[in-house]
């Protein structure tokens, strides 16, 4: 029988070749993927955005604990699937209109599909009306903007003013970060959620959809 | 200590330039439009600026470089413009500053992660080389290695733009961890100060990422653990939003006080980043008993 402990130490740490052979074993030895996720690589993460707030993680070590569960779930994730099971939510992630600075957004990207979300990367420069065409065609349910610079905050705004005209604000919930961007900010323009980091991002991406 | 700089800092701290970009911004730079390229179609504007830090009293001005290089020009198209917008941007800078200051020639960061493999360590490589060469050919007095947040990523910028016999100044951006003390990747005021001494860096330091008073005690930090001349250069606090215009909420007298804090601490050069204007550099001088 495998260790499932390694799975979260796997995680934690970053090694992403252990947490995949360890879920492979695992799912032989027919344990419930579900299981994997809830009992050992979601507290993992949650240990990960724990360090992360002591200072004894940075981001080198968010991104190499991201991919590890990203390489365990690529095992996990069709198992899920055919079982029914729908992912905890799907993601409209971008850096907004006038913006290409991508760093912040792929990180938060890696963290959420780390942590069980459907990605929809759109990519820099990303316009209103390419949020309102995922949100209707692809059914997601989080549109998550990205801006770097002071300049092109104001996109946010203009984003979520056309997801209203648009009548799909309400099937949505709208999470923003970036450099320049505050809480405050994030209040102002009537955003669902804010972190000043992207270890927040699963535990704020949860909560806006009340899981 | 090179001979520039031991004859410029002879004299005590010497005094560099605010931002540029929101500089830029009045002068109608619109939102999401890539400012290196004003070096090639708004020269009398981009000029403006550096003859307006010039007219305060700085004593070093940057040029309009930083975003230059290949990975940040190809996300505009603009990559077969590589060496002629860093050629201007020198050019333009040292019209401006008409003998009366030194033009310290901008290297931003890429844009690009190397730990996610965004980009290659030899892609950086041949990027950096090839704004350094480019920045040195146009006239450039040295080059300034500036807002890295990756040591690695930093330490290549260095030494291309080391091969180019120019002085180096070397800053990163400490603006994460519960006291701001570390940049985005983790990286401390003394590992910065190790890793880019070792790879030969003349000056060395801190800009961006934070207002002037985090400096100090990264200053103070980096002193305790090397001779070497220190660059400083902070914000105008954070950036906020106000009826839907971005605000820097510490004024030039404000940030002007706490620059003999920073001296005391050990700086050499002393300037702004985001959010300070000429009228900083002015408050910087008066407060130095300069002009």
């Amino acid at each position: 029988m495998t260790d499932l402990k390694q799975l979260h130490e796997a995680v934690v740490t970053g090694d992403a070749k252990t947490a995949r052979a360890i879920t492979e074993q695992a799912l032989k030895d027919g344990v419930d993927p579900l299981k994997l996720v809830t009992d050992y690589m979601a507290p993992a993460m949650g240990e990960v955005g724990r360090r992360f707030e002591c200072n004894e993680y940075f981001v080198p070590e968010l991104l190499l604990s991201a991919r590890a569960m990203k390489a365990a779930m690529e095992l996990i994730r069709p198992l899920l699937t055919a079982q029914g099971a729908e992912p905890v939510g799907r993601v409209a992630i971008g850096t907004v209109k006038g913006d290409l600075h991508d760093i912040g957004k792929n990180l938060v990207a890696a963290m959420l599909e780390g942590g069980g979300f459907e990605i929809i990367d759109l990519g820099v420069n990303v316009t209103p009306e390419q949020f309102i065409a995922t949100v209707k065609e692809k059914r997601a349910n989080i549109v998550a903007m990205s801006a770097l610079l002071t300049t092109t905050m104001p996109s946010m705004k203009t984003t979520i003013d056309a997801l209203k005209t648009a009548g799909v604000r309400e099937q949505v919930k709208v999470l923003i970060g970036g450099a320049p961007i505050t809480q405050k900010y994030a209040d102002e323009i009537g955003a669902d959620g804010y972190s000043d980091n992207a270890a927040e991002a699963v535990t704020i991406a949860r909560k806006a959809l009340g899981k | 200590m090179h001979p520039l700089l031991e004859k410029q800092l002879a004299a005590g701290p010497v005094v560099t330039d605010g931002a540029w970009g929101t500089q830029l911004q009045e002068r109608g730079l619109g939102s999401g439009e890539f400012p290196d390229q004003w070096n090639l179609t708004h020269p009398d504007k981009v000029g403006e600026v550096a003859a307006a830090y010039v007219q305060a009293g700085s004593q070093v001005i940057l040029a309009n470089t930083f975003g230059a290089n290949r990975p940040r020009l190809a996300a505009h198209h603009l990559e077969a413009k590589a060496v002629e917008i860093n050629r201007a941007g020198v050019q333009i800078s040292k019209q401006a500053a008409g003998g009366k200051a030194l033009v310290f020639a901008s290297i931003g960061p890429s844009g690009k992660m190397l730990l996610a493999g965004e980009v290659t360590a030899d892609e950086l490589t041949a990027a950096f080389s090839e704004q350094a060469q480019a920045l040195a050919a146009a006239g450039a007095d040295a080059l300034v290695v500036e807002t890295m947040a990756d040591l690695e990523e930093a330490k290549l910028a260095v030494v291309a733009a080391k091969l180019t016999g120019l002085p180096v100044v070397a800053c990163m951006v400490f603006d994460s961890g519960k006291n701001k003390d570390r940049t985005m990747t983790g990286v401390t005021p003394e590992q910065a100060v190790a890793g880019l001494s070792a790879v030969g860096a003349d000056v060395i330091g801190a800009n961006c990422g934070q207002g002037i008073e985090g400096f100090v005690p990264i200053c103070q930090r980096m002193r305790a653990v090397t001779t070497q001349p220190l660059w400083m250069k902070s914000n105008a606090g954070l950036p906020e939003m106000e009826n839907g215009r971005v605000v820097y909420r510490t004024t030039p007298e404000a940030f002007a006080a706490v620059i003999p804090q920073l001296v005391a601490a050990g700086a050499n050069f002393v300037g702004g980043c985001c959010g300070t204007s000429p009228a900083y550099i002015r408050a910087v001088v008066k407060t130095l008993g300069r002009g």
